[in-house]
């Protein structure tokens, strides 16, 4: 097990190398991208633009320039380039907007999505099922932000209900930091709960089609603990391997909802970073979001090495 | 097994796996509901033309800021000073102007929606026919041959997996968009519509690759494999002629909701502004431009916002629809959900097919 | 042996609804099991076989199934038993073993868990160590070396004939007077299923445990069985004792399946005889005997159900359904002085 946690680990640290490179040149080959020049702005004067690049070292050669960008990532020291602010600083003050909006509304999605998959799977075929189901099939084809957009004039510009936005800290007024939130965890939590409802609804008619839930049955177990420790125990491996990868991939920040909420988190500053073609900011909240995904994608293969005896002991019949 | 003789058993002869499907999903109306709407939609905007010269006598991006319509008898300001601009009229003008005007530049809303969806389901059906494509290609290669083409290829899905997709999406759509791109002799200029096409495509190749490539490594176990194999069939015969057609049923409903998928992206995508560029449009530019107006005129926003959730919603019901008829196991699933087992569920149920 | 049956399956129907219309599983079988007996039941799939062995502990109860007759385990009715009544037979007063042990045990627990689940979900004044101990006892006694350490393995860690000897351990871990076995050597390789065979007589004759063993395979039958059950279509075609069966079989279907068999103490033939046709779909049976369309001998007779009814005198608790006389049976099961063998 340690070995494979070890492989893992280079692997990840492989594949962030990956991306950063690929950022990097991305970045580095746009037409009209000289930052230089961009940070100098519309009247700039050659003798600027020549003293811009050299005091920031664009003209160093690339694979220089990467190396000093990297080293400044993790010294903290990475400025953008317009608005020459520190980038670490900026992503550290983004935390608190993008958790809050991802930990809420995953709680909110985990919840309906495990009660209305389950309540579709008991009752699989009848008028719940068929209602459930039809909500799920709709949250997951609605496009979000203009969904966002609808609950914003219906719920807050036209009545005033919630807030139409902004952020409020936790520790300053919880109350009014899950009020402000709610409109957003809401719209989020929507698709993935959809998706959620009949993913759990899939596996759970797997798995009640299992032949050994007919031989819990058939011991003469209760039906209650058929369905919690037979039934629940392995329909719910895919939706936490699946939550896994949703929830890491998301708190890279979920730009549209931020923007659309304006709460001030990293999805936000990644599109006003993305909008400057700055590329200090670009990198760090790719790297930002890309980390997650791939410590994510570790977590839940340990975990389903863990939950399901056959990955992890490996499928020998021995004696 | 018991329940593989029963169903042969009593399977009339001669009855391909298509054909069973067809007839299953023949059955299930609500799919076929859902797929006769999508192609209403499709209709629907091809009409564009017809709607755009006959009916509103404008084109979707022909402004009509300062002009006035005659409305039920009544003279009205396509925008009136304040900026407003008018509400659907319906049938007032002759249907000019049958949803209103988009805002300040007063241009047919109705035609631009038409318009603008030719655009979107285009971008959403080619987009997935790239993806599938790729993704199919690649999960056989990856999945037949194994060792380092499995590992190259896999590493770099991993790569284009670690990114977030919204980052790279919108990453690729800001930097093509402004510089056009360079394939060989091919040259895309930024504003061009194929650009979002290859973007969105690209970046949905690793979702599918990774599905596809599991399924060929569970084929490539089975013994027909084997037998192919033996009667000397090359690797390129083995993977296109005996593991592909193994795969058509995975791949036609990854197929229709990938084309779900990839135009709630473009939508998303066109709305952050990198996506479809003007004087191109879509739906989810002329959300974008609607939003802005959300308090005044919530219209512009909904109408095209319910086109995209209809689009989409047809494509994942019927999508659904197909798995479930491709696939025998999920139509027991449905019926045997106490007490009987997949076996005599399927011993019984399945039987009677027919 | 006139003592009261143990189980008394009586007139038992099993239906279901489904989307292409009703399908008929069990058309009316009626049998009797008595204390410390083997009784087998055989057909090929799709005969009704496993769905009578699992309505009788209520396994086939489900909205789309329609469930009529009785069956009777002792003095209780099981068809009408509550939940809770039907709960405390299973595992306690019949224990059902499976065709496939790899799927039947839950691959995410331990076998001995497994057990001790079973175990506790009726004795539930016991300590965990004490059923513990009991699940170490049951894996010894149907013959896995080194039960205390295998108690603890998962599923996937045992071979094929382990897993189903555990699941037969499993299945009489609570002392139950009757014990199914619905094709329990099918999934199993031909020498564990000797074994398997073997562990069940033993059983049998060690504890008087009373089997109903499921199966299509007639030499499992000849090895354990004292009387024997042929089921087609859903309905019984004939029963008797072993011998009576064996020797003395009296109804086409059961010719074909003697005559399928090959046989170690006759020479090979070059062709094993099969039953040409298939069976009738269950949705749509044909009236009169539902062997008729495979049926070689078949006359105007055979368009009227046949009644299972004893036609030897000699014999009072031979059955059949077949129009033919035992003169005539005994005549045309002949072939090249074989019983069964297909018809030249």
């Amino acid at each position: 097990m340690g070995r494979f946690i070890l492989r893992r680990l280079i692997g990840m640290v492989a594949v962030l190398f990956a991306v950063s490179v690929i950022t990097f040149l991305v970045f580095n080959v746009i037409p009209n991208s000289d930052p230089a020049q961009r940070m100098a702005g519309k009247n700039a004067t050659p003798e600027l633009v020549e003293s811009i690049t050299k005091e920031w070292g664009f003209d160093d050669s690339l694979p220089q320039q990467y190396l000093t960008m990297m080293r400044k990532i993790f010294t903290g020291d990475l400025i953008s380039y317009s608005g020459r602010e520190n980038v670490n600083e900026r992503i550290v003050e983004g935390i608190p907007e993008t958790f809050s909006l991802c930990i809420g509304a995953a709680a909110i999605w985990i919840f309906f999505g495990i009660l209305f998959g389950y309540l579709s799977a008991v009752r699989a075929g009848g008028w719940l099922d068929r209602a459930l189901t039809a909500l799920a099939v709709i949250g997951i084809s609605m496009p979000v932000f203009a969904l966002a957009a609808i609950f914003l004039n219906y719920l807050t510009y036209k009545t005033e209900i919630f807030p139409s936005g902004g952020y409020v800290e936790l520790t300053e007024n919880p109350i009014d930091w899950a009020y402000h939130l709610i409109l957003p965890w809401v719209t989020l939590a929507i698709l993935y709960a959809g998706f959620y409802s009949r993913v759990l609804r899939s596996s759970m008619l797997d798995v009640m089609n299992e032949d050994y839930v007919r031989t819990a049955r058939a011991k003469g177990l209760s039906e209650r603990r058929v369905m919690r420790h037979h039934v629940m125990r392995n329909s719910l491996i895919p939706i936490v391997t699946l939550f896994g990868l949703d929830f890491g991939a998301l708190l890279g920040g979920a730009i549209l909802i931020e923007g659309i909420f304006s709460l001030d988190g990293i999805g936000q500053y990644a599109y006003e970073a993305l909008s400057n073609v700055d590329l200090p900011p670009i990198m760090a909240v790719v790297l930002f979001g890309a980390f997650f995904i791939v410590v994510f994608n570790t977590v839940v293969d340990i975990a389903y090495a863990y939950l399901d005896p056959r990955i992890r002991l490996g499928s020998s019949a021995n004696g | 097994m018991a329940s593989e003789d029963l169903i042969a058993a009593t399977v009339p002869a001669g009855s391909s796996p298509w054909r069973l499907a067809a007839r299953r999903l023949r059955r299930n109306r609500v799919a076929l509901a859902f797929l006769g709407l999508f192609v209403l939609i499709v209709l629907f905007v091809l009409a564009a033309p017809l709607w755009a010269n006959n009916v509103a006598h404008t084109g979707p991006n022909t402004t009509h800021t300062l002009q006035k319509i005659t409305v039920d008898g009544e003279k009205r300001d396509v925008v009136d000073p304040t900026g407003q601009p008018i509400g659907p009229v319906w049938l007032g003008a002759d249907g000019k102007f049958f949803l209103g005007a988009d805002g300040r530049l007063g241009r047919d809303e109705m035609v631009r929606l038409m318009y603008g969806g030719r655009t979107s389901l285009f971008i959403g059906i080619v987009s997935a026919l790239i993806t599938t494509f790729f993704a199919t290609l690649l999960g056989l290669l990856a999945g037949y041959y194994r060792g380092w083409t499995d590992t190259v290829i896999g590493r770099a899905m991993d790569v284009l997996w670690a990114f977030p997709v919204m980052l790279l999406a919108i990453a690729l759509g800001l930097v093509l968009a402004v510089g056009g791109l360079q394939i060989g002799p091919i040259h895309l200029s930024g504003g061009s519509i194929w650009i979002p096409i290859l973007i969105i495509g690209f970046v949905s190749i690793p979702y599918m690759a990774r599905p596809v490539r599991g399924e060929v490594l569970a084929l490539r176990e089975k013994e027909f494999v084997e037998a192919a194999e033996a009667q000397g069939a090359g690797s390129l015969r083995v993977m296109f002629g005996e593991l592909l057609p193994n795969l058509y049923s995975t791949i036609i409903v990854f197929f229709t909701l990938n084309i779900a998928g990839n135009m709630l992206l473009e939508s998303a995508l066109s709305f952050l502004g990198v996506g479809v560029q003007p004087p191109n449009s879509s739906w989810g530019t002329m959300i974008a431009s609607g939003y802005t107006l959300i308090t005044s005129a919530p219209l512009l926003t909904v109408i095209p916002g319910t086109m995209i959730l209809l689009s989409v919603l047809a494509m994942n019901v019927f999508g659904d629809g197909l798995r479930d008829a491709l696939d025998p196991k999920s139509k027991v699933r449905f019926e045997a959900h106490s007490g009987l087992s997949a076996q005599e569920g399927s011993e019984t149920i399945e039987g009677v097919a027919p | 042996m006139a003592s009261a049956p143990l189980l008394s399956v009586e007139d038992l129907r099993v239906g279901f609804v489904t989307e292409g219309g009703r399908v008929q599983a069990v058309g009316g079988v009626s049998f009797e099991v008595q204390p410390g007996e083997v009784l087998a039941i055989v057909g090929e799939s799709g005969s009704g076989k496993s769905v009578t062995a699992q309505t009788i502990i209520g396994l086939t109860r489900s909205p789309n199934s329609r469930i009529e007759g009785s069956v009777r385990l002792g003095e209780e009715e099981l068809l009408e038993a509550g939940d809770e009544d039907l709960r405390r037979v299973r595992g306690e007063r019949i224990g059902m073993v499976f065709q496939d042990p790899m799927t039947s045990f839950n691959p995410v627990y331990r076998i001995g868990d497994q057990i001790i689940e079973a175990i506790r979900a009726h004795r539930d004044d016991g300590g965990k160590a004490e059923a513990h101990q009991r699940a170490v006892e049951l894996l010894d006694s149907v013959g896995i070396p080194n039960a205390e350490r295998r108690v603890r393995d998962y599923p996937h860690e045992f071979s094929g004939g382990m897993r189903q000897r555990a699941m037969i351990a499993m299945a009489l871990a609570l002392d139950p007077e009757l014990l199914i076995a619905d094709e329990p050597t099918t999934a199993l390789d031909v020498t564990v299923q000797a074994q398997i065979l073997a562990l069940l007589q033993r059983l049998n004759r060690e504890r008087g445990l009373a089997t109903i063993l499921i199966t299509h395979d007639l030499g499992v039958v000849a090895e354990v069985a004292d009387r024997v059950l042929v089921m087609y279509a859903g309905r019984v075609v004939e029963q008797g004792t072993l011998d009576e069966i064996f020797y003395d079989p009296q109804h086409p279907y059961t010719w074909g399946l003697l005559g399928s068999l090959t046989r170690m103490d006759k020479p090979r033939p070059e062709r094993l005889p099969q039953i040409g046709g298939a069976p009738p779909s269950l949705l749509d049976l044909p009236t009169g005997c539902s062997f008729r369309s495979r049926c070689p001998h078949e006359f105007d007779r055979c368009g009227e159900m046949p009644g299972l009814d004893a036609r030897l005198a000699e014999a009072p608790q031979h059955r059949d359904r077949c129009w033919l006389t035992p003169e005539q049976k005994r005549e045309r099961r002949l072939v090249d002085g074989e019983i069964g063998g297909e018809p030249a």
